[in-house]
């Protein structure tokens, strides 16, 4: 078998291929997005025919995998950590109905906010469905965890959450491949009532999922993800989450660490482990990555337990990533340290790219919006956020995937007129329709500008469902055809456009104006991809 | 044996072709290695780096602890300085002498390299230059890895064998070009 040279995201790719997956289901995040790239791109993925198609947000994506387990396939879903929030109503009560073919969510959370708008704990959401989750710590373990992670779904038919962060998801090593398995054959579920959440039923499942979850915790099989290291210093014991083991590993001589370490890959816990630790040493460090959530509980309430190190006492930052140095500070090791960054170094913040059509656009808003002053357009989540920033300063929000749209509905309701919204067409298509329908159903005076560069931008340029569909969209939500307008964002037409949209914000009822101009970054990928056809 | 590089630049610069060099070099020596990259909203123009981590023994952090660089290999100068706090006490910063200019408050160029020349060991490369005499501006980067190849551990075979994987599919001539940038880079540096 071969070693094959992975990012995290790919591993588990690469992983799922090989442990027979059927179906991948996702919907573009940072750091998550690699996962269906590489899938998309795999030869081996091309001749097992596994679908492998974006899906039109993270709740669509988690229930046609839920769908795919239905038939007794393999199935995995992957989004980045504020997806699962989309994705939340489906995940939870998958756990209720549970699985027939193996199915993994996996979360990819972003701890410094890299690249997103907080840093919430996936893990969080695993203890809340009560589902066993797998942590790994390095590309290897990403791999082999998710042959696991398949097996103990089968085995309890509970979905399993597989949670990653950035620094893990984007970084690449080496990873021993191994024997490919067979994909699973088409199965109903034994029961045919099992995916049926009336109360009745439900009632009954919650027990069952219930009793799998104690028993999670007891089960060798998984619990071998998680393992004990004597260590002969016992005036302190050391938890050590995920990709937070390296940090540890990375400040021992020798990678051996002098006091008993307890490394954490699987959750529930076994129980023993951390309270031999706790029997055996004086203090504990409680090191992870995200949320302290393994030292919440260790902790108890109200704080019962005071042996206990880690995010919450300030031995680590309450927020961020961790990283080797921090965690040598918590450790009480010196680190050594280059030159301070000198003054002359200037931020540089990301920023549109030049030639970019959401630049056009904003540039014909901001002088259509003039006469009003400042305050009155949501926008949303994508490159075109970016238009909070000097020199555009033209929008006031970014929330969560459409919030543009209804927050526009309910800032008119407030009282404030003009009041605009500006989307990209991915996100339009992810969240933002619904909104749309409302703002029909009681003809709100807000305009939504669709930013429309036909693609998925911010993430790297995937697919966009939006793509020549927008005005059909827009009409079939009901609204009024005079009212959809479509403007080409160049230099060029800045008079007219300016013109179209000081038209529209009048208007006291809904209005949109798409604004379609492909981005650029895409638009050279495809004509290179064209060019190089040509050549062949 | 180990070989802790960070490569800076800004994002678009293509940092992650010289990983990509690096990487194939370091398979073929039968290294471990680990390398954490930036992808995503830095990627359009902000500043981004990747640790690049090479050694004869397993790699544990992702992530080079401060002061433990061994190189500093940037396609930018302000971004070189950047990353200080993670150069150790010998280690090499190596960087292209030409600004990327697209932020309003960016520093006058000769500050810059008057600051980069503060540093103990410095090499600043014309590289947009050298790689234009090669044939292209887009080698720009290769000449960069050539220059840096004196700091990094891995034969200089390793690394023409690995330019020749990277531009395999581009055609005889792009190989040619790019192997002539990674020599003319390594020029520029005599131990």
């Amino acid at each position: 078998m071969s070693r094959l040279m992975l990012l995290g995201d790919e591993a588990l790719a690469q992983a799922a291929i090989d442990a027979g997956l059927s179906g991948m289901y996702a919907y573009p995040g940072t750091p998550s997005t690699e996962i269906m790239e590489y899938i998309q791109s795999s030869p081996d993925a091309a001749g097992r025919n596994i679908c492998r198609d974006w899906s039109a947000n993270e709740k669509t994506a988690m229930e046609a995998a839920l769908g795919m387990s239905y038939t007794g396939k393999r199935a995995m879903v992957a989004m980045k950590h504020v997806g699962l929030n989309v994705a939340a109503d489906g995940f939870i009560n998958s756990a209720m109905t549970g699985v027939n073919g193996g199915l993994i969510v996996v979360a990819a959370d972003d701890p410094s906010m890299h690249s997103s708008q907080n840093e919430q704990d996936s893990r969080f959401y695993g203890r809340f469905a009560m589902v066993p989750i797998f942590e790994p710590s390095n590309q290897q373990e990403a791999y082999d965890m998710v042959f696991d992670a398949f097996e103990v779904s089968e085995k309890y038919r509970v979905p399993v959450l597989f949670r990653i962060t950035t620094r893990l998801a984007h970084s690449r090593s080496a990873v021993q491949q191994r024997e490919k398995l067979p994909q699973k054959e088409f199965s109903f579920p034994a029961d045919l009532r099992q995916f049926v959440l009336l109360p009745a039923i439900a009632r009954r499942k919650y027990k069952v999922l219930l009793s799998n979850y104690e028993s999670l915790a007891g089960d060798g099989d998984y619990q071998k993800a998680n393992w004990y290291i004597d260590g002969e210093d016992k005036s302190l014991g050391i938890v050590a989450c995920g990709l937070a083991y390296n940090y540890l590993a990375e400040n021992c001589k020798g990678r051996k660490c002098k006091y008993p370490v307890v490394k954490i890959g699987f959750y529930p816990v076994r129980e023993d482990l951390l309270s031999r630790l706790q029997a055996e040493c004086d203090r504990i460090l409680v090191l992870e990555e995200g949320y302290p959530v393994l030292e919440e509980m260790m902790k108890g309430f109200p704080s019962l337990n005071n042996k206990i190190s880690g995010r919450l006492d300030g031995a680590l930052p309450r927020d961020g990533e961790l990283n080797p140095n921090l965690v040598a500070k918590a450790l009480g090791m010196e680190s050594a340290y280059g030159i301070d960054i000198p003054d002359i170094v200037m931020k540089r913040p990301p920023s549109l790219c030049k030639g970019c059509g959401h630049a056009d656009m904003y540039n014909a808003l901001n002088e259509a919006m003039k006469e009003f002053g400042p305050g009155r357009v949501f926008s949303d989540i994508g490159c075109y956020t970016l238009g909070a920033l000097p020199p555009y300063d033209a929008i006031n929000s970014c929330v969560d995937m459409g919030a543009s749209v209804t927050m526009a509905i309910g800032a008119s309701d407030g009282g404030m007129f003009p009041s605009v919204a500006v989307i990209g067409d991915s996100t339009f298509t992810h969240s933002g329709m619904t909104g749309l329908l409302d703002a029909v159903i009681k003809n709100a005076p807000v305009t939504i500008i669709i930013s429309d560069n036909s693609t998925t931008g911010m993430t790297g340029g995937q697919k966009s469902h939006a793509t020549n569909r927008l005005e059909s969209i827009c009409a079939g939500l009901g609204v009024e055809k005079e009212h959809i307008r479509v403007i080409n964002p160049l230099r060029k037409y800045h008079g007219e456009n300016t013109e179209v949209m000081k038209e529209e914000i009048l208007y006291k009822g809904v209005s949109v104006i798409i604004s379609q101009r492909e981005c650029i970054q895409t638009a050279a990928r495809r004509k290179k991809k064209e060019g190089e056809k040509k050549e062949k | 044996m180990k070989n802790d590089i960070i490569l800076s630049g800004v994002g678009g610069q293509g940092i992650l072709s010289i990983a990509a060099v690096i990487g194939y070099a370091a398979v073929e020596n039968n290294l471990y290695l680990k390398q954490a990259e930036v992808h995503g909203m830095s990627q359009r123009g902000g500043d981004v780096q990747s640790h690049f981590r090479l050694s004869d023994e397993p790699v544990a952090s992702d992530l080079i602890p401060y002061g433990e660089a061994d190189l500093i290999l940037s396609v930018e100068p302000m971004e070189a300085l950047r990353y200080l706090p993670w150069l150790s006490e010998n280690g090499w910063l190596v960087t292209n002498s030409n600004p990327y200019v697209n932020i309003p408050d960016y520093p006058d160029s000769q500050d810059l390299l008057n600051e980069i020349r503060k540093v103990k060991n410095n090499l600043i490369v014309d590289a947009d230059t050298i790689a234009r005499k090669t044939g292209s501006i887009k080698a720009a980067n290769i000449v960069m890895l050539g220059a840096a190849s004196h700091f990094i551990n891995l034969p200089w075979k390793s690394l023409e064998n690995a330019v020749r994987k990277l531009f395999g599919r581009k055609g005889e001539d792009i190989i040619e070009l790019n192997l002539e940038a990674l020599a003319a880079g390594r020029d520029q540096y005599k131990a």
